[in-house]
């Protein structure tokens, strides 16, 4: 009964950081707060009606008072302040090295792609020490993608591309809720994430490619799980198929199947910039646009320019744009596998070099 | 005193409840004193509504599992609490019933200066009322208070629509009282009631009526898009029609950090009057505290982007909000250390309403100072949407609020009804209320640290004995809500009567009978002569006596 957690486990390299940072407010908090209890209460007591103290009106001048509980307490604000700042700047990106895993988030689970094509519902499997970026999407409301265990929350907003990272520093199994309410079963949409070391995530990798992401406890092509999985359906690549021998993670693999099937090779065809632009490359390069302006070709602009063609038109090229939209032909798992194609056509390494 | 020229009233002049007992003597008053009569009623009613909604979800979370209700029903429970509390207690609870009733009253005026707008505020907020109440007996809204899109606009399945539309009205109420307060303190203070002798009360009031004028359309346009987004299929916030998610949060804040405010401020004027009366102390730094209350209705307006910390928005804008989320706390720590020092060396007496302003800065510190915490970006992004920001807000808001509106109810009943309440009960009540509320809301500070999101219908099983602790707590609060309900109904026919003057307090309000006549005085105008909060001499005279 009385065997209950009263603060959080710390499994992530951001985690102790921030409890460090929630220690000292609970510290400034405390003290304020007793400070201002004892004196409520000692002036209570003490200058109790009919008390025999001195009533003698006060010598200070007043705005010496007021001058020092304005400053003082504004320049411990900004202390704080100055400090929490630097430590959200500094836990903004993921370092180079981070494995990407897309997740999309749909009323009411969170689906998780790797890129080795494996897939899983309401459960993430990640290596501890490994940094991991997560690529949040949803494909109908607002959802939030919530790790307590790693101090690390990030909304999934339909119609764009967020992202959160988090590096983990102990296996076991953590809690992954959705924070941001999003209709009925909204406290239904909760997960585990299962940090594993080396060789068991490696065997997990290996199981769950294996099965072709159909099998197990990646099973998400039954049922409601599985809507937009009759396009890409058993088709998924495996670590043997021809496509991951030219270099391709099978989930870019994909891609590349849904980049052909869409006709997007008539007019982006390596060698011909003629009609579209080059895409070789493109993932983390500057563009610039029509408008004079230059652009990031980050994920955003990546999957706003598959959606919505003459949002952002590239200089040189006719607008309104040639490109048709593809908005509602796309489910979010294939836009992922696309981009995840798109992304593997510029050297990974420039491309992580770009996000810092 | 603070006052020359005036009389106490004698009892050839009829209380303002006694001029015309008929029903439509009350519903088509024009007598500012009646209509924040007509708002007690009906913010109480709706109180208990909201509060009776609050009893089932706290029953629900006694367990991790599902129990008396199904998530459908809790999501629409807490939609009905937090639209309830928010829109139909919380914002007009101090305004429109005591602001109503004192604010002409404190600065020598007969009335505000729209009394049929005043009315109109009223019927308002009435119809606003019964929309939210029938859009409840329809089904109920399951968007939660904040209705944030595409779910409220696209996939909720429920009476949204209605509900919004409710709360429309009431924003007008909202509006027209604002509207009345600001023009009645500019035009019809009495001869000698300068700016630098209005009442705390007065200031803060007046800070909230710029807010409730300034930033409630905004909450009206961004109801009207949700309906026609809702209702016509217009893309504004809806992705897959064009629209912007976000897009919405950033308005629904823009009123909605304001309208914190608007539920705050007037609770710190309630403190700023009960504090220096049972201290026999003169207000310390009033003028501190009365550019406190703009500086906070100035500030309020340039922070509401640190609810989108999670949102996707960018460093550098969450950077910016963080920061001004710091400095809007300064104002309210300078109010808080003047009431402190305003006790220094004064003849304190532990009076009901006096228990009820120590409780509310004790309580409202913590809310303030967890603020500090949510305004901290990398905490903000582990307590976003957890039970630590349901904490927070709670204690701002009830351990502020609630409490401030139950001293100041107990400080003026004298005055609104012409009879004294049960003294013992009072202090009793306000001791369960002050056990019960912490009991209530301080596990929920832990909980949320450890990862409980809110709006939980069930949660994981280790966070059961903190949940049973605030339930528990929760009943306690809800004994000491009832109390003072029962007592002070009570007390209008059984109580002995008061006085004018039953504090010894210096404001305008006590220069005139309990119940005041529908003039307001006696003799106008009355004439002021002296600044406010003079009690050093009212201890003085009452020195002999002890």
């Amino acid at each position: 009964m009385w065997d209950f957690p009263l603060f959080p486990e710390q499994a992530s390299t951001i985690a102790p950081r921030v409890d460090a940072l929630y220690f000292s407010l609970v510290a400034v908090a405390g003290g304020t707060g007793v400070l201002v209890a004892i004196l409520v209460i000692v002036f209570a007591v003490r200058y109790r009606a009919g008390s025999a103290v001195s009533r003698r009106p006060l010598r200070i001048r007043s705005w010496k008072l007021e001058t020092a509980w304005i400053v003082v307490p504004l320049l411990l604000f900004m202390g704080i302040f100055v400090w929490a700042g630097w430590l959200y700047a500094n836990i903004q990106y993921p370092p180079a090295d981070a494995l990407d895993i897309y997740v999309i988030g749909k009323q009411w689970m969170w689906q998780a792609q790797h890129l080795g094509g494996q897939r899983e519902i309401n459960q993430l499997h990640v290596r501890v020490g490994q940094p991991v970026r997560l690529t949040l999407a949803s494909q109908d409301v607002i959802h939030s993608y919530y790790i307590p265990a790693f101090r690390v929350k990030q909304d999934a907003v339909p119609g764009r591309y967020t992202s959160l990272w988090f590096t983990p520093t102990k296996t076991g199994r953590f809690h992954l809720f959705c924070a941001e309410y999003c209709g009925t079963q909204h406290s239904g949409m909760v997960g585990t994430i299962i940090v594993q070391n080396a060789s068991e995530h490696a065997a997990w990798l290996q199981r769950s490619a294996d099965a072709g992401g159909t099998g197990g406890e990646t099973a998400w092509n039954a049922g409601a799980a599985g809507m937009s999985s009759a396009a890409t359906g058993g088709a998924l690549a495996s670590p043997g198929s021809p496509m991951a021998s030219r270099g391709l993670s099978p989930m870019a693999a994909a891609g590349e199947r849904h980049f052909q099937r869409l006709g997007c090779t008539n007019c982006h065809e390596s060698g011909s910039a003629q009609r579209a632009p080059f895409l070789t490359g493109l993932y983390g390069s500057q563009v610039s646009l029509a408008d004079g302006s230059t652009v990031r070709a980050d994920e955003q602009y990546l999957r706003q320019s598959i959606l919505q063609p003459n949002a952002r038109i590239v200089a040189g090229y006719p607008s309104p744009s040639l490109m048709p939209s593809f908005q509602g032909r796309l489910g979010e798992e294939q836009l992922a596998e696309l981009l995840e194609y798109l992304k593997s056509q510029s050297t990974r390494s420039g491309a992580a070099e770009e996000r810092r | 005193m603070s006052t020359a020229a005036l009389r106490p009233s004698t009892d050839t002049t009829p209380a303002y409840w006694r001029s015309g007992s008929r029903l439509r003597d009350w519903l088509l008053t024009h007598d500012h004193k009646r209509i924040a009569v007509l708002y007690l009623v009906s913010v109480t009613a709706f109180f208990f509504l909201g509060g009776f909604a609050a009893v089932l979800m706290r029953l629900e979370l006694m367990t991790p599992g599902p129990d008396i209700v199904r998530d459908e029903t809790y999501n629409r429970l807490f939609t009905m609490h937090g639209v309830i509390m928010v829109w139909f207690f919380l914002v007009p609870a101090i305004p429109s019933t005591l602001g109503n009733f004192l604010l002409p009253i404190m600065i020598g005026a007969r009335d505000l200066a729209f009394p049929r707008i005043n009315l109109a505020s009223w019927y308002l907020f009435m119809v606003g009322g019964v929309l939210a109440l029938g859009s409840i007996l329809w089904g109920g809204a399951d968007t939660g208070w904040t209705f944030y899109t595409p779910y409220s606009s696209t996939y909720s399945n429920s009476s949204v629509i209605t509900m919004a539309m409710g709360i429309f009205l009431s924003g007008f109420s909202s509006v027209f009282t604002g509207l009345n307060f600001l023009v009645t303190v500019h035009t019809m203070r009495a001869p000698g009631m300068t700016w630098g002798k209005l009442p705390l009360f007065v200031w803060a009031h007046y800070a909230t009526a710029l807010i409730m004028v300034l930033a409630t359309p905004v909450l009206a346009m961004l109801l009207i898009l949700l309906t026609l987004e809702r209702l016509l299929g217009v893309g504004v916030f809806d992705p897959r029609l064009g629209g912007d998610p976000v897009l919405f949060q950033h308005l629904f804040w823009f009123y909605s950090h304001p309208a914190v405010y608007i539920m705050v401020l007037p609770a710190q004027g309630v403190v700023s009057e009960l504090v220096p009366c049972f201290s026999r102390r003169h207000i310390f730094g009033y003028r501190f505290i009365a550019g406190a209350s703009l500086a906070i209705a100035i500030f309020g307006f340039l922070v509401w982007g640190h609810h989108l910390f999670v949102s996707g928005q960018s460093v550098y804008a969450g950077l910016i909000f963080s920061v001004l989320s710091f400095i809007v706390a300064v104002p309210s720590a300078i109010k808080v250390f003047n009431w402190t020092t305003t006790m220094y060396r004064g003849s304190i007496r532990l009076d009901t309403p006096m228990l009820y302003a120590l409780g509310f800065i004790g309580l409202f510190s913590i809310g303030g100072i967890t603020g500090l915490f949510l305004a901290s970006l990398p905490v903000d992004v582990h307590v976003h949407d957890t039970y630590f920001v349901i904490a927070h807000f709670h204690y701002i808001m009830v351990g502020g609020t609630v409490l401030a509106y139950l001293g100041g109810i107990h400080f003026w009943w004298p005055k609104i009804s012409g009879r004294m309440y049960p003294e013992g009960w009072g202090k009793f009540a306000a001791l369960v209320v002050f056990v019960g509320f912490n009991l209530t809301f301080f596990p929920q500070f832990v909980l949320g640290y450890l990862g409980m999101p809110r709006r939980y219908h069930v949660y994981p099983p280790e966070f059961q004995v903190l949940n049973v602790m605030s339930s528990a707590g929760a009943s306690i609060l809800a004994v000491g809500y009832l109390l003072p309900l029962t007592y002070l109904i009570w007390s209008m026919r059984y109580a002995p009567r008061a006085g004018s003057n039953p504090w010894g307090a210096t404001g305008l309000e006590w220069q005139t009978s309990s119940p005041p006549p529908t003039q307001n005085f006696e003799a106008y105008p009355p004439v002021v002569v002296n600044q406010p909060y003079g009690y050093e001499q009212v201890l003085v005279e009452e020195l002999p006596r002890e």
